[in-house]
């Protein structure tokens, strides 16, 4: 057991497992999260600085990839290759809203086990606390999505569908979909620190999963598209938070308050499974 | 302040594989028993290809000491800091740790290349675990410490690595901690960097904090420490004073290395022993600066090698090879004539300085590739007097060198170099 919080003065190794005694462990994960703050900070503004620097389209990378596949989409619609359905806004924006969300959840899943591997060296060789990697992580998200937003809110005055008050509950919606991304990934950065069949496939599992998700299409109402709604998570979380972007009504908010609770469940566990595994796989990996 | 240990290391052991996929298979099974809650009394059963880099270490430091971690590589001095850290957890055993920990183990953690100096210490900071308003404070320390005022907003991969270390070390001597864990630091920068960086440690010490140093290099070992633990594959081996700790560990050294003495499969001749002698005559392996050692030479041969040559280098653990000569390069030519022949070599006045030496000897036929047989670790000896001086007002290291001083009248001296000048 690893009986040491980053305000703490006292600690204790010993090989016993940190379940041994739940009600510290919870303690100091909440005092770890709470002392890594500043340094969440520091790590996402490096991030961010370090990311555009040395690049000549600098911020514009954040919005060109969603913007292409939006044309190249729209292109293949008109053209008459295949067919959505009535869509209550412009396919274009239906579309650009539904990939930007789509991606804050990609960016999630994959972002715990990339900002771990971006950061052995430091993790093998200096004892901080290890959830400023993941607030830091969070933020980034966060931070391509508001670039994103700000293209969308551009193309709703272009296209004229405007904005309205249920704009106020997209955070609630972006929240829950960094939860289950997060959460998810969490649960997996262990298994991916030891083998790399995780960050291997996932960008695969990611693409196929895209497909089974409305983004590129509204819900469909039939057999057996619809089940997506029920087995798929996102379905729902996804289609209510692009309702909320597009002024519509959510139509399966049964579903988005369940997928919430979800989100709640996987970032705990997530948390937890981080957290313990991390020094016992570190040490692995060595370095 | 009480005499209780700040640092308690108590039977501490360590598991270790080397083979990767068994390696990645354990850790998801230590994984499982971790989730499981088991696991509670540490298992020491040693799994395949499992052996242990720490094995049963004890040893307490109290407040103000300074201990040197010392040990050839892989005898577990680097996991057992990491297990002080807080990095790697003991499979068996308890190390508890009474006050904050500061561990200058990675200079410039978390520096980002493309981002300069300037920002980069503030990422190093937060690290290390300070906050913005402190970084902000110490910011001109820092910058001047580094010596690079000039440079500090330029990105860090514009830096050459001294200036990267110098940076690095300077945001981590803001640290403050009552137990302070330092991998191989020393060896960063150039001289008049690394002599600051002793000088900054030295007040750390003198301020009562206690330090723990893991380095290979025993002359800064001996600069800082005032004791050290021996680690010989996993085991502690010695605890104690600093010059018999070091003694120690380059005899385990030297005896490590008698490994199989190399020889050409069918080689027509070898070197039996090597022994040594002082100047009267008597066997001797203890010598003082600048006695005579002389040393004889078994050799065996099947056949007659025609002008044979023997080859001496004298080495120490430390530093490696100091020097080596030939027995041409005094014009001595041999011939060897089975059964076989001992020569005797004299090294006058050794010029060498406290501490263990060995000499490697190899013989060769007469041409570049008759290469019969190298005897490394052929003889070892220590020079035990005079006692030497590490912090440079006297003599230190190796080699004894011949010097003389004397004082010149400045006036004199420039107006006559200035007289020759003009010519």
């Amino acid at each position: 057991m690893a009986v040491r919080s980053h305000s703490q003065h006292f600690c204790v190794y010993t090989p016993a497992s940190q379940l041994t005694d739940p009600g510290r462990l919870f303690r100091l994960m909440l005092a770890d999260l709470a002392a890594s703050r500043e340094l969440a900070w520091r790590l996402l503004v490096r991030n961010v600085s370090s990311r555009y620097r040395h690049s000549l389209l600098g911020y514009l990378w954040a919005f060109l990839p969603p913007l292409l596949t939006t044309s190249v989409f729209v292109f293949l619609q008109k053209a008459g290759y295949f067919t959505v359905g009535q869509t209550p806004v412009p396919y274009a924006v239906f579309l650009f809203a539904g990939l930007i969300l789509w991606q804050v959840f990609s960016d999630a899943i994959n972002m715990p086990l990339h900002m771990v591997q971006q950061s052995y060296s430091i993790l093998t060789k200096v004892n901080f606390p290890r959830e400023a990697l993941v607030v830091a992580g969070i933020g980034e998200v966060l931070f391509g999505f508001l670039i994103r937003l700000s293209l969308l809110l551009c193309a709703l005055f272009w296209f004229k569908v405007g904005v309205s008050s249920t704009m106020l509950w997209v955070p609630c919606g972006v929240l829950v979909l960094i939860g289950l991304g997060v959460g998810l990934g969490l649960v997996l950065t262990p298994v991916g620190i030891l083998y790399h069949d995780v960050a291997h496939g996932l960008p695969f599992v990611l693409y196929l999963w895209m497909f089974l998700t409305p983004v590129l299409y509204p819900v469909p109402r039939s057999w057996p598209g619809s089940w997506s709604l029920v087995l798929n998570p996102i379905g729902p979380v996804l289609d209510t938070t692009r309702s909320w972007l597009l002024s519509g009504k959510p139509e399966h908010f049964g579903g988005f308050v369940i997928a919430m609770g979800l989100a709640f469940a996987l970032l705990l566990v997530g948390w937890l499974l981080y957290r313990l595994a991390l020094p016992i796989l570190l040490e692995r990996i060595g370095a | 302040m009480s005499d209780e240990p700040v640092v308690k290391v108590e039977g501490v052991s360590k598991k270790f594989c080397r083979r990767l996929r068994y390696s990645l298979w354990y850790g998801l099974v230590d994984l499982a028993a971790e989730l499981t809650a088991r696991n509670g009394h540490g298992n020491l059963a040693l799994r395949r290809a499992e052996f242990l880099a720490v094995d049963d270490v004890c040893f307490e430091l109290r407040s103000g000491e300074c201990v040197g971690l010392i040990g050839h590589n892989g005898a577990g001095k680097s996991t057992l800091l990491k297990m002080l850290n807080g990095l790697v957890r003991p499979d068996k055993g308890r190390i508890s740790m009474r006050g904050r920990v500061g561990a200058l183990i990675e200079l410039g953690a978390g520096f980002s290349p493309i981002l300069t100096g300037r920002e980069n210490i503030y990422i190093n900071g937060a690290v290390l675990g300070f906050s913005k308003s402190e970084i902000d404070a110490k910011f001109d320390e820092i910058v001047d410490f580094a010596e690079l005022r000039d440079a500090i907003d330029a990105p860090v991969q514009t830096y050459s690595s001294g200036m990267y270390v110098r940076l690095g070390f300077a945001v981590a001597a803001q640290l403050n901690p009552d137990i302070f864990l330092i991998d191989e630091l020393l060896a960063v920068g150039d001289v008049a960097f690394r002599m600051k960086c002793f000088q900054h440690l030295l007040e750390i010490k003198n301020t009562g904090k206690t330090i723990v140093v893991v380095s290979h290099n025993m002359i800064d070992m001996n600069r800082v420490c005032d004791r050290v633990v021996v680690l010989d594959d996993g085991r502690k081996i010695f605890d104690g004073d600093i010059s018999t700790g070091i003694a120690t560990y380059e005899s385990f050294l030297a005896k490590r290395r008698q490994a199989a003495p190399q020889r050409a499969a069918d080689a027509a001749a070898w070197i039996d022993q090597v022994e040594l002698f002082d100047g009267a005559g008597y066997s001797r392996e203890d010598f003082s600066t600048g006695e005579d050692l002389i040393a004889e030479v078994t050799l065996t041969a099947k056949r007659k090698i025609a002008n044979a040559r023997l080859i001496v280098h004298v080495m120490t653990p430390s530093i490696g090879t100091l020097g080596s000569f030939a027995s041409p390069h005094k014009g001595f030519a041999f011939d060897i004539e089975p059964p076989g022949a001992v020569l005797r070599f004299r090294m006058p006045k050794l010029p060498l300085l406290v501490g263990s030496y060995s000499l490697m000897v190899s013989l060769y036929g007469p041409g570049i590739k008759d290469f019969l047989h190298a005897m490394t670790d052929a003889a070892t000896f220590k020079i035990t007097a005079p006692a030497v001086d590490t912090f440079g007002y006297g003599v230190c290291h190796a080699v004894s060198f011949e010097h003389d001083w004397e004082l010149v009248n400045f006036d004199r001296e420039v107006r006559l170099r200035a007289a020759q000048s003009r010519h």
